[in-house]
């Protein structure tokens, strides 16, 4: 990773991709904005996990954060800020911040690791299974910029392989955030997890899908957020909020009724939830921000197909290939990871 | 001795009586070590002889004078740490942890069976004592870093000790542990490099050179001593050596030692790294163990160190 790039992350998240006119502009962390492109700071997520995090640090002293010189980028800074003797700042060492966080779980502590997917999970996949699952210590991941969402930064900052390496770990929960409300569910739901824990975060912009924090959110309980009988988008995280625009444009364009399921929690997986799908709709269709190998649908094909479910399926995501290369949004178009592309997608799969 | 919970007290003075008569005590525990590593290799049918005896002395130091622990009380939360990066060894340090009542020693009659608690590298949920399940080499250094910090959030006054391989020194996220414990002044946190010369295919400075440690360690901000590992008087003085101050600079103690030290056969000599002794070879090894160790002879594949005799 170069210094340029945790410069422009390190600059709103959500501004990064976004092309300056006029005046230059230094690539620096701003200071507690409120808004950014006009979404309120408490909708964003990036800015949420900082928040949550001091929030929860001030009644629960075991909590300390350690970030991978990405304070900023995660917005851990406000931890930072509040909790200054629980915060540590590990540098560009992510497998030592990983095998640290073990070290202080094993002691006690609740340690919050917030870094970006790709390093924290390919790089620290070993220290991952072997320092944190294997011994069940209560260590959270803050995976952010996940997926594609780092756009022109290119495939060594891509995370399109994450959920397949995490899933594969036993004993290790790993979970998706669709939006903030969302992920404050799960950062309160998180200080009563026993074992490790795995947060799929995106790129710090998600636009809302949880009005307000859901109430009775559970590690392995997928949410049914529509209701529909022709085909169901079973989803996680980034794709949940154009998985339901995809349902409203199939509804009105097409007057096919979609259901939709937040399946958060990639692993254990809510295997009665994807059968259900599979029974009472006539297809189903993953949807997802990651390589379509090993992933969520991997993970629900693998139920559907155990349970003798005979459903029309597909799984839609990256196909298994290095990502060309374009800002954030032009990829989600390309690869039809859009509202507009998971419908064309849903429409080609309904009728060939 | 067997379930008397370390305090701390101080050690005695070199020269004095009591240094002498606790040598005594340390030289018998050593070979406790080597002898149950031949005895528990044999039921496994394999195992890491070499790399265990060369830690012999410094487990003996550790957990006879120098460690603060309860064994009725495993998880005191202020007991000293000790992590074995090395996992590998640990064969050698199961029968310490049943000597001093950590465990029955009956317990490691099945070492390495189906269902067995004990297997070659250590497994902290299912074995009382230890500290950070190892095996994976390169990782110690930044879990016992991990367990200094903690103390230092929870203001504990435990110490953390961590001993590490240096074939495993070639792992790159040990420099990463290195360079964050000297940053955050780990002053509780004491590294100790098993320094026994051979890696797996032979010479650590003909395979990947680690030397010179002990300039590497004080440019990443540490404290260094360097001492004959087997060399009790040594250990002892190391550990006497070691400042207090919990924001002090990382403490490192380089033990020279060398692989296999205590059976002539396998000194220096990688085709030991992992073995298993038969038939009159077993009986053999045992009695040269129980005679004490003898002079360095030079192995296939070393020098004798210097200072070893």
């Amino acid at each position: 990773m170069t210094d340029d790039t945790r410069a422009a992350t390190g600059q709103q998240i959500s501004d990064t991709f976004t092309r300056s006119e006029g005046a230059s502009t230094a690539l620096k962390p701003k200071a507690q904005k409120s808004t950014v492109k006009g979404i309120p700071a408490a909708a964003i997520p990036a800015f949420v996990a900082g928040q949550e995090l001091a929030d929860l640090g001030e009644t629960d002293p075991r909590i300390v954060v350690l970030t991978a010189d990405l304070a900023g980028a995660g917005r851990t800074a406000d931890f930072r800020d509040r909790h200054p003797g629980r915060f540590f700042n590990m540098g560009v060492a992510e497998q030592n911040m990983i095998s640290v966080a073990a070290g202080m779980a094993a002691s006690g502590l609740r340690p919050y690791l917030s870094t970006f997917a790709a390093y924290v999970a390919l790089l620290g996949c070993e220290q991952i299974r072997t320092d944190l699952a294997y011994p069940g210590l209560p260590v959270r991941i803050l995976a952010h910029h996940s997926g594609m969402s780092l756009g022109y930064y290119g495939t060594s900052h891509h995370s399109l392989e994450d959920l397949s390496a995490m899933r594969a770990i036993a004993d290790l929960t790993v979970v998706c955030a669709a939006d903030a409300n969302q992920l404050r569910a799960i950062l309160r739901a998180s200080l009563d997890l026993a074992g490790p824990l795995y947060i799929r975060l995106g790129r710090g912009r998600d636009p809302e899908v949880y009005p307000e924090v859901p109430e009775g959110f559970a590690f392995g309980r997928a949410v049914r957020l529509t209701e529909g009988r022709d085909l169901t988008l079973i989803t996680a995280g980034s794709q949940v909020r154009p998985c339901l625009d995809a349902a409203a444009l199939l509804a009105e364009q097409d007057g096919l009724a979609v259901r939709v399921v937040d399946m958060h929690t990639i692993s254990p997986i809510n295997a009665d939830e994807a059968i259900a799908a599979a029974t009472e709709t006539a297809a189903v269709m993953t949807v997802e921000e990651h390589n379509v190998t090993g992933g969520l649908g991997s993970a629900v094909a693998e139920v559907l197909l155990e349970a003798g479910a005979a459903v029309p399926f597909r799984r839609h995501g990256v196909p298994d290939e290095h990502v060309v290369l374009g800002p954030p949004a032009a990829l989600y178009a390309h690869y039809e990871l859009d509202a507009a592309g998971i419908a064309g997608r849903a429409r080609r799969f309904l009728s060939p | 001795m067997a379930t008397e919970a370390r305090t701390g007290a101080p050690l005695p003075a070199r020269g004095t009586a009591e240094r002498a008569q606790l040598i005594s005590l340390l030289t018998a525990k050593a070979k406790l070590v080597r002898r149950e590593t031949v005895r528990l290799t044999r039921i496994a049918g394999a195992g890491h002889y070499t790399g265990t005896f060369s830690a012999a002395e410094l487990f003996a130091a550790l957990y006879y004078a120098q460690l603060r622990y309860r064994p009725d009380q495993p998880d005191w939360p202020d007991r000293d740490r000790f992590v074995l990066s090395k996992g590998h060894a640990a064969i050698g340090l199961y029968p310490v942890l049943a000597d001093v009542g950590f465990f029955d020693p009956a317990l490691l009659d099945n070492y390495t069976r189906l269902h067995s608690r004990f297997g070659d590298h250590p497994d902290m949920r299912k074995i009382p004592g230890i500290d950070f399940s190892s095996g994976s080499l390169g990782h110690g250094l930044s879990t016992t870093l991990g367990m200094t910090l903690a103390a230092r959030v929870q203001g504990r006054p435990y110490r953390s000790y961590v001993i590490l391989g240096d074939g495993e020194l070639c792992e790159g996220q040990v420099w990463e542990a290195a360079m964050a414990a000297g940053h955050y002044r780990a002053g509780s946190l004491v590294a100790i490099v098993d320094r026994n010369q051979l890696s797996i295919d032979g010479p650590t400075e003909s395979i990947m050179g680690v030397e010179p440690l002990d300039d590497k360690f004080r440019a990443f901000r540490w404290q260094v001593q360097r001492i004959d590992g087997h060399d009790f008087d040594a250990i002892l003085d190391a550990f006497a050596g070691l400042h207090t101050d919990p924001h002090g600079p990382p403490q490192m103690i380089i033990a020279d030692t060398v692989k296999g030290r205590g059976v002539q056969r396998m000194e220096l000599d990688t085709n030991w790294h992992v073995g298993n002794l038969v038939g009159a070879d077993y009986d053999d090894v045992l009695a040269e163990i129980e005679a004490g160790l003898q002079p360095v002879t030079a192995g296939r594949d070393g020098q004798a160190g210097g200072g070893n005799d």
